[in-house]
């Protein structure tokens, strides 16, 4: 019999992340497709309790939480204690997770005090024969895998935007609380805090419905012979803006601010889309000045209605990779669009 | 910093990602076709974190760097060519799969244990360094399971920059949500940081820095272990390449004004 502890932390305001109520859903329909399966929540922060009672009506059978004063920074060791203090009183055989920046950094190290196997980046999750079985990506996205594993406990990490959101009544959850023991959570690391990027340089929204894609073109001549830096700035900052989308780049534009060349000031690693950089989820991707090679491509893997803005009719865009292709100057169709946004 | 960092820095090779790249079943499990035969480049986020090694190394005088690396010795050899010539190191080779369908437990024993055979590693000064995931197996955990075998409780993922403080301390900054930063602060070594792209291009090749190199990466070849590393648990049912591809609208000759109202129209749509 399969024991799923479904596992997620809260943050600063004491709230679930979204991607931890997505994570829940794939451990409700996994708890309902395994027969005969239980599901704990348990779940790590500075007071979980109402946490707990948010998602009290999930149908969990068990509610368990570690909370105090040293689990409210997100700290390796005492998120990896946390964790597996948790997964030990469920007894779980089956862990499931969000991939949050917290648990990925702890998850592990918890897999293997208690002797686990750890999957990441659960793109699809079912059950054949009783037991799960998950489909994830291999080479950055290139490939895609179905597979399973019979040793417990078994972590899986759930990708965020594969499952819905679990949204349900608050109630008031019977909540055990556990005492986590404090030799596994010294620390000699002190989280000083969070840098953000000013609100007027926000370039990278999760959430946002479109994401833009800059490539090094921005920053070559233009057909005048000139470089048009302060007019490419001004053109995507201003579609961001009206947009409320997120900035995406490939990694030949990013790598210009190293390698000393004309920069877009707002654009780092961060932003970077593709095979050394990030797989966003998003439902629209527009791409501008860029050539969709595959290596950046890739990066387009689970993004779900593509368009693209290049000189060349022939560049990787054109193979199959985009809804459309424009052949156009990206400078002057981003400037219009702009205007038509208002 | 007293002595300096004993930086270990964990990193093997992929194939180039210009590479267009097929699966087959091979005959311990899924494999890349023509695999051996494929180019390959030291695992991207793995070679930043080296050149951060290479670079931290020069500014605390008495650090060492190693570069641990699990794969084919007849590749590694090949990518040395190039990556001997970039930053000073000393190699630990384990012979054994690159391939991006092992499992992530095995991979992290097999390099535990080199690392921690290391003669003269001071485990004290020890800086575990690697990539923040593979471009292969792309799973993000290896290091922490490595941390956890040789007792390393300071971990950081996703790092950007790190900042050795007047008094010794590790500043370190990591990815978090929304191209945010989490800075935290590490009293001293030992700890584990898996890099993401850090702050540093590639470094330009030095053939001086390649010959001295050279002596000891040459011997470390010869005597590599070799490491039974599979797929452990995993059952593979299946591996495909994804068969979506589009029907792409190829737009010419449309001005730039209907383009943009095109756009819009999709946009709000």
């Amino acid at each position: 019999m399969e024991k799923i502890l479904f596992i997620a932390h809260t943050q600063a305001d004491g709230t679930l992340p979204n991607a931890a109520r997505e994570a829940l859903s794939a451990a409700l329909e996994l708890s309902g497709k395994i027969a005969g399966s239980t599901l704990t929540v348990g779940l790590f922060g500075k007071d979980v309790k109402p946490a707990a009672d948010a998602i009290a009506a999930c149908g969990a059978a068990s509610f368990i939480g570690v909370s105090g004063e040293q689990f409210a920074e997100s700290r390796y060791a005492t998120d990896a204690a946390a964790i597996t203090a948790l997964a030990r009183q469920a007894g779980a055989t089956i862990v499931v997770a969000p991939t949050t920046s917290r648990i990925s950094r702890a998850v592990a190290g918890a897999a293997q005090r208690l002797g686990g196997r750890i999957d990441t980046h659960i793109s699809g999750l079912d059950v054949a024969d009783g037991a799960p079985r998950l489909q994830r990506w291999y080479y950055r996205q290139r490939m895609v895998a179905t597979q399973s594993r019979s040793q417990r406990p078994w972590f899986l990490v759930v990708d965020v935007g594969v499952f819905p959101a679990w949204s349900g009544v608050a109630g008031s959850a019977p909540l055990q609380s556990l005492a986590v023991d404090q030799d596994t959570c010294t620390s000699r690391t002190k989280v000083i805090g969070i840098q953000s990027p000013s609100s007027d340089t926000q370039t990278i929204r999760p959430e946002a419905e479109v994401l833009l894609v800059a490539g090094a073109g921005w920053t070559k001549k233009q057909a005048d012979g000139q470089l048009h830096i302060k007019d490419a700035e001004g053109i995507i900052l201003d579609f961001l803006q009206k947009n409320k989308a997120s900035l995406g780049s490939s990694k030949s534009l990013v790598d210009q601010s190293s390698e000393g060349e004309s920069v877009l000031p707002f654009m780092s690693h961060l932003n970077q889309v593709g095979q050394t950089g990030s797989t966003p989820r998003h439902p629209k991707g527009l791409a501008t000045c860029c050539h969709g090679e595959e290596p950046h491509a890739v990066g387009w893997r689970f993004i779900n209605e593509r368009r693209a803005i290049n000189l060349d009719a022939g560049c990787g865009w054109a193979q199959g990779k985009a809804d459309v292709l424009y052949v156009a100057d990206a400078f002057q169709v981003m400037k219009k669009v702009n205007e038509l946004l208002g | 910093m007293n002595g300096g960092f004993h930086i270990v820095v964990c990193g093997s090779i992929v194939p180039d990602p210009l590479q267009t790249l097929a699966p087959m079943e091979g005959a311990t499990g899924p494999a890349l076709k023509n695999e051996m035969m494929l180019p390959s480049v030291l695992d991207p986020w793995a070679g930043h974190s080296l050149y951060e090694a290479a670079n931290l190394a020069k500014k605390v005088p008495g650090s060492k760097v190693w570069l641990v690396s699990l794969g084919p010795k007849a590749k590694l050899q090949q990518l040395m060519m190039s990556i001997a010539q970039k930053v000073a190191f000393e190699l630990v080779v384990l012979d054994g799969p690159a391939s991006g369908f092992t499992d992530s437990t095995e991979v992290a024993a097999a390099l535990a244990g080199a690392i921690g055979s290391i003669p003269g590693l001071d485990r004290s000064r020890l800086l575990l360094f690697g990539g923040c995931a593979s471009a292969s197996r792309d799973a993000g955990v290896t290091m922490q399971m490595i941390g956890e075998q040789l007792g390393l409780t300071e971990q950081f993922l996703g790092v950007d920059e790190l900042t050795v403080t007047e008094n010794g301390a590790l500043r370190v900054l990591e990815r978090i949500e929304g191209g945010q930063y989490q800075v935290s602060e590490c009293s001293a070594a030992p700890a584990v940081l898996a890099w993401a792209t850090g702050n540093l291009p590639e470094p330009p090749n030095n053939p001086q820095i390649g010959m001295v190199n050279m002596r000891t990466i040459m011997p470390a070849l010869q005597k590599a272990q070799t490491a039974a590393v599979g797929t452990g648990g995993i059952s593979y049912q299946a591996v495909e390449l994804p068969s979506q591809r589009r029907e792409t609208r190829i737009v010419k000759d449309m001005p730039a004004d209907d383009i943009a109202a095109e756009i819009v129209a999709w946009l709000k749509g």
